[in-house]
This record gives C-alpha cells, sequence and structure tokens, in this order.
C-alpha cells in the first residue's frame, strides 16, 4: 500500500460498565480492579452492563433518543466524546466533510413480541395468518430503524451532523478490524483526512445471547473469570461504545490538534479454524506490522472461546518478548464489533498516558476473522 | 506493459467478469432479454401467506431449488450463482482459488421465527420465553442457528467457496450496500492493496417479517393487482416500492492486469461517489443536496463532466419522494439538459432488490454500455408532470452510451454513485 500520510487518534470515545472516557479504563486495566459484572440479570451468563448514562449530554432531543434502540444511544453517544476530543463537536463545516466506518451489529429484537408470538405460534389455528397479524400489530415501525446496522451511522449523522458519508461494516469482531484497516488505508493513501471509526455493542440483550449460546460461545458460570484464565469457559460480553477519530498527521498538526498515539498498520486475516491455525495466522499478520521495541505493550481483544484465544495470546507474546498483555475483555467484556476498536482506543490512551511506546493490539473473532495492529507514540 | 492511470494518477479499474440473478431468470442473457423486452419479475407471494397484508407481491426469486428457507441461505445461494457467473467470465484463477479479495452487500439477518419456534418447543416449557429459548440453545443441537445468523457468515462462506484472499468484507448500507461493495473494491485497487477484487450485492430475505416491516413504513406499492404493474417509477400514480431479490456479481480488475493477461474488457468503473445526509432516518434532504454532491462527486471522480455522462440508471424506487427528489437532483447536476438525458429505472421491473440494488443495477448498466441499449422503464402510463424526464418509457431503445451514472439512495442518509465508462480509457 502506497503510505504517504501518517494516521493520528485525535480523538477518543469510550463507554462501558466502568463509565466514560478513557481515564477509568486505563485505570482499571493498569490496578487489575474487579469489573462490574451482573452475574444475576441474565443468569448463567455474567454480563458487563453498561453504567448509567445522562444521555442528553450526547444525544440533546429526547425525539432523537426515542428513535434509537439501546445499541445506536451506546453508540452515538461514543461518538459524540470522540468529537468532543478532537475538538471536532460543533465544527459545522469538518463535520459536513467527515467520513464515517462503523462496525455494525443491530438487529435488536423485541422480546416479549417475540415471546408472545412464538408462543401463540404454538396453538394457533392458521399459524401464518397469526404470524403476520401479529406482527402487523405489535411491530414498532422504529424498531425496524434500530435493526438496520446501518442506522448507527444514520443515528451519528442526524445527531452529531457527520455526514461526510459512511460505510457499516457487518460480522462481528473482524468487522471491527476490517473497518479500522480500511479507514487507515484511505487516510494513508491521501483519499481522506478525517475518518471516525467505531462500533457499539449492547450485551444486555437476550437475543444476542441466544444466537452465541446456540454456537456454544458462552461462559455459563455466574462469576467473573478472566479472558485468558483456564476456567474462563467461554465469552462474558460487554456493552461498549467505542469512537475514534482518524486523522492525517499533517491535519492534526496544522489545527493543533492532540494526538495520542499514531496508526502504524493493521492487518486483518482469516484462518481456517483449526487447533494451531489461528496461532499461526497471528504470526503472519505480526510480521507484516514490523517488530516491537522494549518499551512496548499487548492489548487483546480476545473474546475468551479457547482455543483461539490462547492461541493469539501466544502469537502476540511470541512477538512482545517479555511485555505484558492485557485483556480489554478483562475490564470491558468482550464488545463483539466493539472489541477491537476499543481495545485500540484503550491502547492509544496508554501510550497517551506514557505507559508505552508501542502498541500491539490484537483480536481473534469467537468463530471466525483475526486483526492485529500496531500503534506508535506521536512523532515530531 | 504499459501503466494506466486515470486523471488522478491511480490505477484504472476494469471490469472482466460480469453475473446476475433476479426475478428475471438466471445469468446474464435471460436478464438482459427480460429487461430490454420490458418484461416484469413481480408477482403475487406465494413462499408466504399474505394473508392480512396490504401488499401481497414481490419480485422474488422462487426458481431455485429451496434449502431450509431462511433468507441468509437464499441471499448465500444468489450471491455464488452471480459470483460463479462473474468469476468464469473473467477467466481468472482456478476453481474456489479466486485470486483477489472479496466485498460483498448481504441484507442483515435475524433469527428467523422457524427457528424461534423449534427452540421454543425443544425447551419443553410451555409458555416458552426467551430464557427457555435461551436453555434450549444450550443444548447443543442449535449450532446451525448461531453459523446460519451471525452476519458475517454469508460472506466467510462465500470466500470459502471461491477461494478469495484476505478478509471477507460484509457490507451494509441500506439501499446502496451493493454500490457500496463496489466502491470499497475500486479502492483497494487503486491503492494497490490488490489488483483483482470480487464485488457482489446479494438479497434473498423476503419473508413476512421483512415484508411487515417496510409495510409499516408505508414504503411499499400497496397496488397488488396485476402484481406486474405494482412498480412504476416516476408515474403521477406510483405508491411505493416492491421488495425483490437477486444479486449482481462483477469481477474488478487493474486495467493494466486484465490487458497483460488479454481478457476481455467489459468496461470501467471510472468513479465513485458518496454523501451523508442528517436530515431524517428514512426522508432524504428537501434540497437533495447530499444527492446532488453524490453525483457530482462520482462523475469529478471519474475525471468527467456532467455533460459527458449519456445515461442514468436511476435509483427510482417508485415511492413517491425518492422519485421527486431523484428527478430534483438529477436536474440541479445536469441543468436543462436532463429533459433530454435518458433516466431509466430496473426497479419498474426486478423491483427494489435492496441490499443488491447497487450491483444488480451496476451489471445492468455495463451490459447498457455493451449491447448499446436502454432498458426501459416500464409501467408508465401516467406521467408525472413534476418529473419531467425521458424516463425511456415502457419500450427499450438503442443509443450509443459510453458513460453511466448509476444511483443508489438509502435510509440513514445513504449516497452513493458510481460511473462506468466504455473501453478504451481516454
Amino acid at each position: 500500500m502506497a503510505s504517504l500520510h501518517r494516521v493520528a487518534i485525535t480523538g477518543i470515545g469510550l463507554v462501558s460498565s466502568l463509565g466514560e472516557g478513557v481515564e477509568p479504563h486505563r485505570a482499571a486495566l493498569k490496578s487489575g480492579a474487579p469489573p462490574v459484572v451482573d452475574t444475576q440479570a441474565f443468569a448463567p451468563y455474567p454480563v458487563h452492563v453498561m453504567a448509567p448514562l445522562e444521555l442528553e449530554k450526547q444525544i440533546p432531543k429526547k425525539s432523537d433518543q426515542r428513535q434509537m434502540e439501546p445499541w445506536q444511544r451506546i453508540g452515538v453517544y461514543a461518538a459524540g466524546l470522540a468529537l468532543d476530543d478532537a475538538g471536532l463537536k460543533g465544527d459545522a463545516a469538518a463535520l459536513d466533510r467527515l467520513e464515517m466506518f462503523v462496525a455494525a451489529g443491530g438487529g435488536e429484537r423485541d422480546h416479549q413480541v417475540d415471546d408472545a408470538i412464538v408462543n401463540g405460534l404454538r396453538t394457533a389455528a392458521d399459524p401464518a395468518a397469526f404470524l403476520n397479524e401479529r406482527l402487523m400489530k405489535d411491530l414498532r415501525p422504529t424498531l425496524f430503524l434500530a435493526q438496520l446496522p446501518n442506522l448507527l451511522a444514520g443515528n451519528i449523522s442526524i445527531v452529531h451532523g457527520v455526514t461526510g458519508g459512511s460505510c457499516s461494516f457487518m460480522g462481528e469482531e473482524q468487522a471491527g478490524v476490517d473497518a479500522l484497516r480500511l479507514a487507515v488505508g484511505r487516510i494513508a493513501s491521501g483519499q481522506s483526512d478525517t475518518i471516525l471509526v467505531g462500533a457499539a455493542y449492547n450485551a444486555e440483550r437476550r437475543d444476542m445471547l441466544l444466537l452465541l449460546a446456540a454456537g456454544g460461545n458462552l461462559r455459563k458460570e455466574p462469576s467473573f473469570a478472566p479472558v485468558f484464565a483456564p476456567e474462563r469457559g467461554g465469552m462474558i460480553t460487554g456493552s461498549v461504545g467505542a469512537f475514534l477519530l482518524l486523522e492525517a498527521a499533517e491535519l492534526a498538526a496544522k489545527r493543533g490538534a492532540r494526538v495520542r498515539a499514531e496508526i502504524a498498520g493493521v492487518r486483518a486475516g482469516r484462518a481456517r479454524r483449526e487447533q494451531g491455525a489461528v496461532a499461526s495466522e497471528f504470526r503472519r499478520l505480526i510480521g507484516a506490522l514490523g517488530s516491537f521495541g522494549a518499551n512496548s505493550l499487548g492489548l487483546s481483544a480476545a473474546s475468551g472461546v479457547a482455543p483461539w484465544s490462547g492461541e493469539e495470546r501466544e502469537a502476540a507474546a511470541d512477538a512482545l518478548a517479555h511485555a505484558p498483555i492485557h485483556a480489554s475483555g478483562d475490564v470491558l467484556g468482550h464488545a463483539m464489533e466493539a472489541a477491537f476498536p476499543a481495545a485500540v482506543a484503550l491502547a492509544a490512551a496508554m501510550i497517551d498516558a506514557g505507559d508505552a511506546k508501542e502498541a500491539l493490539v490484537t483480536g481473534a473473532g469467537h468463530w471466525r476473522g483475526e486483526g492485529a495492529a500496531k500503534l506508535i507514540a506521536p512523532g515530531r | 506493459m504499459s501503466t494506466h492511470r486515470d486523471k488522478f494518477g491511480r490505477p484504472v479499474v476494469a471490469v472482466t467478469g460480469l453475473g446476475i440473478v433476479t426475478s428475471l431468470g438466471q445469468g446474464r442473457d435471460d436478464n438482459w432479454k427480460g429487461l430490454t423486452a420490458g418484461r416484469s419479475g413481480v408477482h403475487a407471494i406465494n413462499r408466504f401467506s399474505t394473508v392480512g397484508l396490504r401488499t401481497t407481491v414481490a419480485g422474488t426469486v422462487d426458481f431455485l431449488p429451496r434449502g431450509d428457507g431462511s433468507s441468509p441461505e437464499l441471499s448465500e445461494q444468489l450471491a455464488t450463482l452471480a459470483a460463479d457467473e462473474a468469476i468464469t467470465m473473467s477467466g481468472l484463477g482456478r476453481k474456489g482459488d479466486f485470486p483477489g479479495e472479496l466485498f460483498m452487500a448481504v441484507p442483515p439477518v435475524e433469527v428467523e421465527w422457524p427457528d424461534r419456534l423449534a427452540l421454543a418447543k425443544a425447551s419443553g416449557r410451555e409458555p416458552a420465553d426467551y430464557d427457555a429459548m435461551l436453555a434450549a440453545a444450550e443444548s447443543g443441537r442449535f449450532h446451525v442457528i448461531h453459523d446460519r445468523f451471525m452476519f458475517g457468515g454469508v460472506a466467510e462462506r462465500t470466500a470459502e467457496r471461491f477461494g478469495t484472499k484476505g478478509s471477507p468484507i460484509s457490507l451494509s448500507t441500506a439501499c446502496s450496500s451493493g454500490a457500496t461493495a463496489i466502491q470499497l473494491g475500486v479502492e483497494a485497487i487503486r491503492r494497490g492493496e490488490t489488483q483483482v477484487a470480487l464485488a457482489i450485492g446479494t438479497d434473498g430475505s423476503v419473508q413476512a417479517e421483512s415484508l411487515i416491516r417496510f409495510s409499516l413504513l408505508s414504503a411499499l406499492s400497496t397496488q397488488n393487482d396485476p402484481p406486474q404493474e405494482a412498480a412504476k417509477p416516476f408515474s403521477k400514480n406510483r405508491d411505493g416500492f416492491v421488495m425483490g431479490e437477486g444479486a449482481g456479481a462483477l469481477v474488478l480488475e487493474d486495467y493494466d492486469h486484465a490487458l497483460a493477461r488479454g481478457a476481455a474488457i467489459i468496461g470501467i468503473v471510472a468513479g465513485c461517489g458518496e454523501k451523508g445526509d442528517g436530515f431524517h432516518r428514512t426522508r432524504s434532504s428537501p434540497d437533495g443536496r447530499p444527492a446532488i454532491l453524490a453525483m457530482q462527486a462520482a462523475i469529478v471522480d471519474a475525471g468527467l463532466v456532467p455533460d459527458q455522462i449519456d445515461y442514468i440508471n436511476a435509483h427510482g424506487t417508485s415511492t413517491p419522494e425518492n422519485d421527486k427528489m431523484e428527478c430534483m437532483s438529477c436536474r440541479a447536476v445536469f441543468g436543462e439538459r436532463m429533459s433530454r438525458l435518458p433516466i431509466s429505472s430496473n426497479k419498474s421491473m426486478v423491483g427494489h432488490t435492496l441490499t443488491a440494488a447497487g450491483a444488480v443495477e451496476a451489471v445492468f448498466s455495463l451490459l447498457t454500455i455493451a449491447h448499446g441499449r436502454l432498458p426501459p422503464t416500464i409501467n408508465y402510463k401516467l406521467p408525472d408532470p413534476a418529473i419531467e424526464l425521458d424516463v425511456v418509457p415502457n419500450v427499450a431503445r438503442d443509443a450509443k452510451v459510453r458513460a453511466v451514472l448509476s444511483n443508489s439512495f438509502g435510509f440513514g442518509g445513504q449516497n452513493t454513485c458510481l460511473v462506468f465508462t466504455a473501453e478504451p480509457v481516454s
């Protein structure tokens, strides 16, 4: 790839069970304080539940709040934090040019409606007619707009005025990797100079737990266990919103923006999920990012699903020699599409705070996709 | 080897393979024949009961063998057929070993009613709530539900089947998704990340619930009788779009790479333009500014001026609002010339193929250039005096076409426009 421009992170928006902003997250990662996990609400599944948010701070209009489901509110909130952090909030001209790459899930269901219909279907004389009748009466038209993945970007456009154009990537964890990778590609090649990249995940949904449970991916003990602990036994999901403002380094310098870190490279892979294949795919991806110096740290967005998480860690550890590897899931929970962007946000915050000069961020999706990124302290 | 560059010094992106499936049939020949004959693929829905529904017609694809009946499965099947045709045409790679990256527009999916019902029954509880279904899901007997309904699943399996390289990309930009897939493929080639890309848009998601969702937004035509006349873009009595299914696939290739291997070049993706709209979740800005800017950006990106566009493949959904807004925006871009510049809507025949539309219409745009024939807008019986356009009414006609602008506008403020041109590159 023709890399004409360095890519700077000039804004971070992070919100999770630990609250908002980078500081509580960085502190938790460094102190190893116990995470905020609800073991009752979705028992037997533990879930990192979102901290209470004052939505008005980022989504002033109640009418806008009502038009969104939780995952979109989380995302619009986090995007607003990133814009604030970058000093772009309210800069109409800059926002009208600002592009968005969003990794999105969506598909939130109305659980009450689903429960009522599924039971009605079991006894209905004419199930098809019953289904049509109930759906016509019970579906909220606005729910559809919360089910469309690209409506997170759509709501960011409406609420924050970001209208340079947007692209929404689907595909669980890897969508977060690819959104970042292609955004970096656009800026590095000079096609764009600013892109808002990120994702949101609402873990407090039985519909999503259902899908993950069907795949046998969830930890089923009502207690927390660290991502890389042998007893982890699967994912503990967490509600997270994570957005990054990426900017060509020259532009950041010109407008005097504070650069928290630079992204030196992002790689994405697709290993066949067989024993050992994920580790070797990560070795290839990490190798392509170049070497890591003594003052480095690792941040893993691993899901906790074996054996892939362990293979990811093994490859990262090899590349980092003795550097510490933090699991973002230990403080945030696993946040699917938002997992990788959130890990990059944490790595940038740690570099910004002087915890390290370089960071390797890795993430193996719970069933597909591998991603790796290299962050470095800002150049002069 | 000569090195061709566009006006901005970037590699030129050629199209060397096309594949398509719609309600008009499977493959380029059947589709082009149907499209230029003014045939409609819209029909009464028989996939599910339409009792109690306001809309009972769609351009579903019903001629393929049905598997489990789920949307992701049909979407994958349609994509496979289109991709297979496109790759075969391009002559690239070997079976199961496509030498480039995959950019795929796939419809968002959710667990469907038959699966929910199966989980509820398997729970042994009555009534069964989500917790009961969750307990059933843990049995290990429903692994297929996970793999089928994960958003990345269709592209993952498509990548596996065709042996594409790199991380397969799944995109969703509502009704412009297909155009976005092509746009990102073009960008990857221009950046030199890959010399070849497979861009696909697919949608096989016409189900009772998906139809009802659009119906509750009053987006669909309710003029069900006769079905083939429900989609009537630009007509005064248009009353909504008709859902359609299909897939379009394009093999995108660095022009020099294609020349070097002596490939037949179908056309060039010369320009891509996009603009967001923060006006409303489903409605476009009343002044049409985002659509205007997206069209202008695509034309500029192609290194052209508006006068060089010979034909517009319209978004043309047949909703009262889209067609009016599109007409107004085209007038702003093309000025006085818009009265004479032909613009037609494929959706009058294949319905709105939603996630696939941008790719399906890209295939039709390139076939328009290749055949020198403009597909019509059918069902144009009652012109709308507020929309004065040459919509190529009802009957196809021959025309020399060197550059086509293809429009895609979607919910959530998505506006993506593409410009296709004939070879050779100027």
